[in-house]
């Protein structure tokens, strides 16, 4: 596997970190905002932050005070594509199996035309 | 995490949905047979090595008894590579109901949990409904991004002959 992709995969394998992209997903916000709803410490959440930016999914503002956490959309766009491809490979499987069924009906077709649905 | 569409042109779409917070992938497909064909493409083994694998891997049947508490172990073999497949048919229930568990051998310790569910829609259709549970979130992703090896090219390659026959 992609190794870019296992850590952007390990990095939402874990339940407050997927809470906090979903977060990013609506606005950019502190690393004090970000850890307000949670029961954990903000060291907490910036150990969780360095893992999210570490696999490229949020970058953090040069602004020396407030920093906000902003969301990589980019990233996600690599995982969209990433789940139509499994999606692509599933509709080739299944476009097999059409020709499959083709022929099992077919084979049905030149002695027994009753029951035919075509 | 999301769920694509795509709108074939003379197929039906294939729609798949990993849930964010649920280690699962649904797949949902209509075909133009009845639920009996369909089904014994699950479960006739000369049928489903015709179909199952990517082009590009030849499928060995070493083991396939797709009946209740009934086993299965398949090989692909593409050159000097070789992967292996194992799992339990816990019930085959025609023409309606498939449940079997799924194990790569490269990844003994995962195992996967398959429920294929297939709706008579009249008329010689059927729906395809497959819910596939993991073990964990990671490995659902792992097994999602599995199919960025082999699909893209040798798919449209496939894509071309199917619409030409």
């Amino acid at each position: 596997m992609d190794d870019r992709l296992s850590r952007v995969f390990s990095a939402l394998a874990d339940p407050i970190r997927r809470d906090m992209v979903a977060r990013l997903a609506v606005a950019d916000a502190t690393v004090n905002e970000l850890a307000e709803p949670y029961p954990v410490t903000v060291q907490a959440v910036s150990k969780h932050l360095k893992v999210l930016e570490d696999a490229g999914l949020v970058s953090r503002g040069k602004q020396a005070q407030r920093r906000p956490v902003h969301l990589e959309a980019e990233v996600f766009d690599l995982m969209t594509k990433w789940i139509e491809r499994y999606r692509h490979e599933a509709e080739q499987r299944y476009r097999r199996l059409d020709a499959v069924l083709a022929d099992l009906a077919d084979e049905a077709t030149p002695d027994v035309r009753e029951g035919e649905a075509s | 995490m999301t769920t694509t569409t795509h709108s074939g042109t003379t197929h039906p779409e294939t729609t798949i949905a990993a849930d964010p917070a649920v280690p699962t992938i649904r797949i949902s497909r209509e075909f133009a047979a009845p639920p009996a064909a369909v089904f014994r493409a699950h479960t006739d083994p000369d049928l489903v090595a015709r179909w199952l694998g990517p082009r590009s891997v030849t499928m060995v049947m070493e083991r396939w008894d797709a009946t209740t508490g009934g086993a299965y172990r398949y090989k692909h073999t593409r050159g000097d590579e070789e992967y292996g497949f194992y799992g339990s048919f816990h019930e085959v229930r025609e023409p309606s109901r498939i449940v079997q568990t799924f194990t790569f051998e490269g990844f003994p310790d995962g195992v996967c949990l398959e429920t294929l569910t297939l709706t008579d829609l009249g008329d010689g259709r059927t729906r395809l409904d497959a819910v596939s549970v993991y073990d964990s979130i990671e490995v659902r992703d792992m097994a999602l991004s599995s199919g960025m090896q082999t699909g893209v090219a040798e798919g449209y390659e496939q894509l071309d002959e199917v619409l030409a026959s």
